[in-house]
């Protein structure tokens, strides 16, 4: 997977979650994924189609995820509570939406599907083509970790260049 | 959260009434808590276009705070089908999906600004600020009784 793929991510997860948590983030390991993908926690999933396809996982450990939610809420959530989850949905989509315009900047044209949870202990095993870097941003809540999977679908960036050409 | 001044309706010094529409739960309260702290008032909420259209008909918001990435019918849509029949309603997309692309069609099809998530308050406020021109009034810190 190319790393100008991967940058626009990064950028939008570091802005997002120091925006949001109000402090500052560190990106911490980077890893690529050759084994199915094992939930650390909370997790939310975003499916992209289009000029590039894929899925990215937003994925936190349960007191971290408690931790952040509740900083969002303003008041102490209990891990019980459905707005843990939805905010892992929202900085999810917020992450991919803000990665989504730098990408779209340079030319590419996506669908970001609306979030879903992830429930089983392990997703897809990664293919050849699809590979997944796990990025770890440390914040001032605990480790949020960001699971990449993109590629280029070569038909459609194929039928751009005819159309271009 | 930081308060604003309030923003009030020119024609009778009434709070701004909205519309919250959004998929995320989440998002929405976030909303909601910054309309208060603009010194408005949440009409109604909806998780997805087409509820957003039935609560438009039935509340008749100052103002639409609408996201684009929705289940159901998407932002756009329901933001054009809700200009459709009401040419004067202020809609206003909220969506971190703020590419060229969404902008102008959003824009196209009837919306009158986009803020982009993650949702800087003093960012929306003055866009609902210019969003209402003269049918907004903030309010002064006598008036408001501050």
């Amino acid at each position: 997977m190319k790393m100008e793929l991967i940058q626009p991510f990064i950028n939008a997860a570091d802005a997002v979650l120091s925006q949001g948590l109000q402090g500052s983030t560190k990106v911490g390991n980077l890893t690529m994924e050759e084994d199915a993908y094992r939930r650390k926690g909370v997790a939310g999933m975003i499916a992209l189609t289009g000029d590039i396809e894929g899925r990215i996982i937003l994925d936190l450990e349960p007191p971290t995820a408690v931790r952040v939610a509740s900083h969002y809420a303003g008041a102490d959530l209990p891990e019980s509570d459905s707005l843990v989850k939805e905010t892992i949905f929202e900085l999810a989509n917020q992450v991919v939406g803000n990665a989504v315009c730098a990408l779209n900047d340079q030319g590419f044209h996506f669908r970001v599907h609306p979030p879903l949870l992830l429930t089983s202990q392990e997703g897809d095993k990664t293919s050849e083509d699809t590979e997944a870097l796990m990025i770890c941003f440390e914040t001032p809540m605990g480790n949020v970790f960001m699971n990449v999977a993109l590629r280029y679908n070569r038909k459609r960036l194929a039928d751009h260049a005819a159309m271009g050409a | 959260m930081e308060q604003f001044s309030p923003v009030k309706r020119s024609k009778d010094g009434q709070p701004v009434r909205y519309l919250i529409v959004d998929d995320s739960v989440f998002a929405r309260k976030n909303l909601a808590r910054m309309i208060e702290s603009f010194g408005g008032q949440v009409a109604a909420e909806a998780g997805d276009g087409l509820t957003a259209i039935s609560e438009f008909d039935r509340t008749h918001p100052d103002i639409v705070l609408m996201d684009i990435t929705m289940p159901q019918m998407e932002g756009i849509e329901a933001a054009e089908r809700i200009v459709q029949a009401h040419p004067e309603a202020r809609i206003v997309m909220v969506s971190s999906v703020g590419y060229q692309e969404n902008i102008v069609a959003a824009l196209q099809r009837g919306a009158r600004h986009f803020v982009q998530k993650p949702v800087k308050p003093e960012v929306l406020y003055e866009v609902i600020k210019y969003v209402l021109g003269e049918d907004g009034a903030v309010a002064t810190a006598a008036a408001a009784g501050v």
